[in-house]
């Protein structure tokens, strides 16, 4: 060993035997990672995992190629207006064409005026979403005042961006309101950051947009806004078929988050057919 | 993702006291979006034989239009009604002249025989293999919930009313499972010298 010293090769070349260098720190650290560092993953066995996570999500040891479906369906929308800023969002949850769940909350409610809207996977946006919250009360707690809207879409859009192209799948707004107004913003695990008037996220976007870009003005009353957004997302679950359950409606205003209603789908259809006059649809 | 699950849609047939049920939902789709609320994928063969062709909507149109080609044939050449029992056969020999290359499809016949009256409902693969049970036939994206639900609410000799229930809480609460079928469902309860057609409300989500 004097050699060795001698010849400084200790720091080039790791003699030891393993177990020497599994310390109790390493340990620690090693089994419990994203417990004391929630943005930490565990990170697959393998040298770059961008690229090699890829095959290996897409193969199986057979060449096989697998599939893993989770919940990808879904209906959201927001839009700021004269009022402040509207939410809503249906409540379906998808794997494959399975309905798992009718009753799924899909605005994560942040804090007192900051709200979250899940789209994608279901598991990421739950994680993340929660990670967000414990940011932004960290922040609050440091610098005595309430995060900006965009300072929290920014903290969303790093912690993703760290794990861009490992398969993170997720379309989210977030809307509240700070020291500069309302404000909305939509975020996705692309790393995509961008403020905006009027948004739409999920297989029924397509579907919100067009009952939304019709009726949508800035100066719509509280009440029409509401109904807008309601109905937006009512002829999304009809024609998309990965939305459904619960129409959920929040409002943003100076005051805070409101939560205006969570209505059945069914009972909707069916008092908008009796508004027209066709009590049999 | 399966062609069979390409349109969606779901149909289901039970056997009662002296009568038999068929039902299907009413939706036209094309994967997630749905075009149409009004396709119902049951249709009546006879006076007292129905058939339902859930899968892909394009070939429950040919097999329909094939099936009544040849069902026309038959009973002219014979002079007389079809059994449902010939039927199915009729249906299965269809089916598997396309053995390499099938229709996609997975059918259920349900009737009562006009000569003894006694129920009869069936289900086959794509390419023809029938099942003949003694208590409900189930098809379609939702089968496994049909199943589940079968299970649970079917038993034996229940009246037309019963069946009706039966069926249709059968029918509703599987396809609330599955994305894509539902958005409304028909009904047909077939008696002797009575066929009942009932338009079911659904969730239309």
């Amino acid at each position: 060993m004097a050699l060795l010293d001698y010849c400084n090769l200790n720091e080039k070349i790791n003699l030891k035997p393993v177990d020497a260098l599994a310390s109790f720190q390493n340990d620690i650290v090693g089994y419990s990672e994203n417990f004391l560092n929630s943005t930490q993953l565990a990170t697959p066995p393998f040298a770059n995992p961008i690229e090699t996570l890829a095959q290996f999500n897409q193969h199986d040891e057979t060449g096989k190629s697998i599939k893993i479906q989770f919940d990808h369906g879904t209906t959201t929308l927001g839009f700021r207006y004269q009022g402040g800023v509207l939410l809503a969002v249906d409540s379906r949850a998808t794997g494959g064409q399975f309905i798992g769940s009718q009753s799924m909350k899909k605005i994560v409610e942040i804090n007192d005026y900051l709200l979250g809207t899940l789209a994608g996977g279901a598991a990421d946006c739950v994680y993340w979403d929660r990670v967000l919250a414990k940011q932004c009360r960290l922040y609050e707690l440091r610098n005595r005042e309430r995060i900006s809207v965009a300072a929290a879409s920014k903290l969303m859009a790093n912690m993703v961006y760290n794990y861009k192209g490992m398969g993170l799948s997720m379309g989210m707004m977030l809307a509240g309101v700070d020291k500069r107004g309302a404000q909305l913003y939509y975020v996705d695990s692309e790393g995509t950051r961008t403020p905006g008037k009027v948004f739409s996220v999920g297989s029924g976007s397509v579907y919100a947009f067009g009952v939304l870009d019709s009726g949508y003005s800035w100066d719509l009353s509280d009440k029409d806004a509401q109904e807008l957004g309601r109905r937006a997302i009512y002829h999304a679950t009809h024609r998309d078929a990965y939305s459904g359950g619960i129409v959920r409606v929040y409002h943003i205003s100076e005051t805070g988050w409101v939560n205006i209603s969570n209505e059945d789908c069914s009972d909707l259809h069916y008092k908008y057919a009796a508004e027209k006059g066709n009590a049999d649809a | 993702m399966s062609i069979l699950a390409y349109n969606g849609g779901a149909v289901v047939a039970m056997k009662g006291k002296d009568c038999v049920a068929i039902a299907t939902d009413k939706r036209y789709g094309i994967q997630a979006q749905t075009v149409s609320t009004n396709f119902p994928k049951v249709y009546q063969m006879g006076p007292t034989l129905y058939v339902g062709l859930p899968g892909l909507a394009t070939d429950t149109q040919t097999v329909f239009q094939r099936l009544k080609f040849r069902m026309n044939l038959y009973e002219l050449k014979e002079n007389r009604m079809m059994r449902p029992k010939t039927f199915s056969a009729m249906l299965s020999n269809l089916l598997y002249e396309r053995r390499f290359g099938p229709y996609f499809i997975e059918p259920v016949i349900a009737g009562l025989d006009p000569y003894d009256n006694q129920p009869y409902v069936c289900n086959m693969d794509l390419i023809g293999c029938p099942n003949e049970p003694e208590d409900f036939v189930v098809s379609g994206t939702c089968s496994e919930q049909l199943y589940g639900m079968c299970e649970a609410l079917w038993e034996p000799n229940l009246s037309p009313d019963e069946l009706f229930e039966t069926i249709s809480q059968a029918l509703v609460n599987a396809a609330d499972r599955d994305a894509i079928s539902g958005w409304g469902a028909v009904v047909y309860i077939v008696e002797k010298d009575k066929i009942t057609e009932k338009h079911v409300k659904t969730r239309m989500d």
